[in-house]
């Protein structure tokens, strides 16, 4: 952290101690090779959660093979302008971000205050429209579980949406695994927005430090490795909505 | 040595606003091109075009407001590896889900 202090040990040592910044730790040989090491354990981290999700992905690919009908019917059922939406609003608040980066890499203050703000509010815009889209189907009864509703894929002419995508009714038995992709839609966006609400909670920690004049001393390295990992959501996102929203919307 | 000094600087590079612009407008452009081209019709290809669109946007994300393509040769390898792993797993279990003719699920 770049307000903590060098504790120096002895007389003689202070003799040998080199000038460098507070903030380079001793084990490391300069400051360049710190934020090496930091930015490669930062890649570590984002290397699990794409094994993470990489297992949702998959298990999503084998079940629209195996249950592909339900698959398109139920994907008919989301908003492509939301997700269009809910895209540009995440890509742009990865803009303002990489923009946060560097305001901290040239020492701007203010830049980099506004820049946080912006992917904070950008942040909540988005959950904001998740939560529209959830309502949705939440009313319609598509969250799986005790109320879960078929209707919409059974007698399709008396839903909107599916009328809209000119889907046919679905047998029985393959209506009802329209429950599967939802219970995916449902584990795949809302871990997603778990990593959104988390995102946006350091952010606000980042706002508060930044303005005390954190961040744009030269030490950048805890906003660029928080930038690694809002990109690395918003990468998420644009595979959930080509996966979700986009693949089947013609079938 | 200098030498050495200056390239260890440069390898710790500073990416441009003027980049990050390019890129936004890049990633809004191929938003824009995937909803449309998934209103066509296209049957088996609707899939894999809005698949290799959302990899390229992806990689423009992880080259430059990653700064990959501007970081040291360890993290490309990490990058590189990870993803190469990530696509063998999910190929594996792609290739053994789908060549087994179980069909009883």
């Amino acid at each position: 952290m770049s307000d903590s202090t060098a504790i120096v040990h002895g007389a003689h040592e202070a003799d040998a101690h080199e000038e460098h910044p507070a903030y380079l730790r001793h084990h490391f040989e300069n400051v360049e090779q710190q934020a090496d090491a930091a930015g490669f354990a930062m890649w570590l981290f984002l290397l699990t959660e794409v094994m993470f999700f990489g297992g949702l992905f998959t298990a999503y690919l084998i079940y629209r093979n195996w249950y592909y009908p339900a698959f398109v019917a139920a994907s008919h059922q989301l908003s492509v302008v939301w997700g269009t939406t809910n895209t540009a609003v995440l890509i742009f608040s990865s803009f303002t971000m990489a923009m946060g980066v560097w305001c901290a890499e040239t020492r701007r203050r203010k830049g980099l205050i506004l820049s946080l703000c912006l992917t904070f509010l950008l942040g909540l815009v988005f959950l904001g429209i998740k939560t529209i889209e959830y309502g949705e189907k939440i009313e319609k009864h598509h969250v799986p579980g005790f109320h879960y509703n078929l209707s919409s894929f059974l007698d399709p002419d008396n839903d909107a949406a599916a009328k809209a995508a000119n889907d046919k009714p679905l047998p029985l038995d393959m209506a009802r695994h329209t429950e599967v992709y939802f219970s995916l839609y449902f584990a795949m966006t809302g871990m997603h927005a778990l990593h959104m609400i988390i995102g946006i909670a350091i952010l606000g920690y980042m706002i508060f430090r930044a303005r005390a004049g954190a961040y744009t001393t030269g030490h950048v390295t805890f906003v660029e490795n928080f930038g690694l990992y809002w990109h690395f959501v918003d990468i998420i996102w644009i595979y959930l909505f080509a996966l979700l929203y986009l693949i089947s919307r013609h079938q | 040595m200098t030498d050495q000094k200056e390239m260890e600087a440069a390898s710790h590079h500073v990416v441009s606003p003027k980049i990050y612009v390019i890129i936004l407008l890049a990633l809004i452009l191929g938003t824009a091109a995937t909803v449309w081209a998934s209103f066509l019709e296209l049957g088996p290809w609707n899939p894999v075009i809005a698949l290799a669109i959302a990899t390229g946007k992806a990689m423009l994300v992880v080259l430059f407001f990653m700064h990959v393509k501007y970081s040291s040769k360890l993290t490309k390898l990490t990058v590189f590896a990870g993803i190469f792993t990530l696509f063998t797993l999910i190929g594996m279990t792609l290739a053994d889900y789908f060549s087994r003719a179980w069909g009883q699920w």
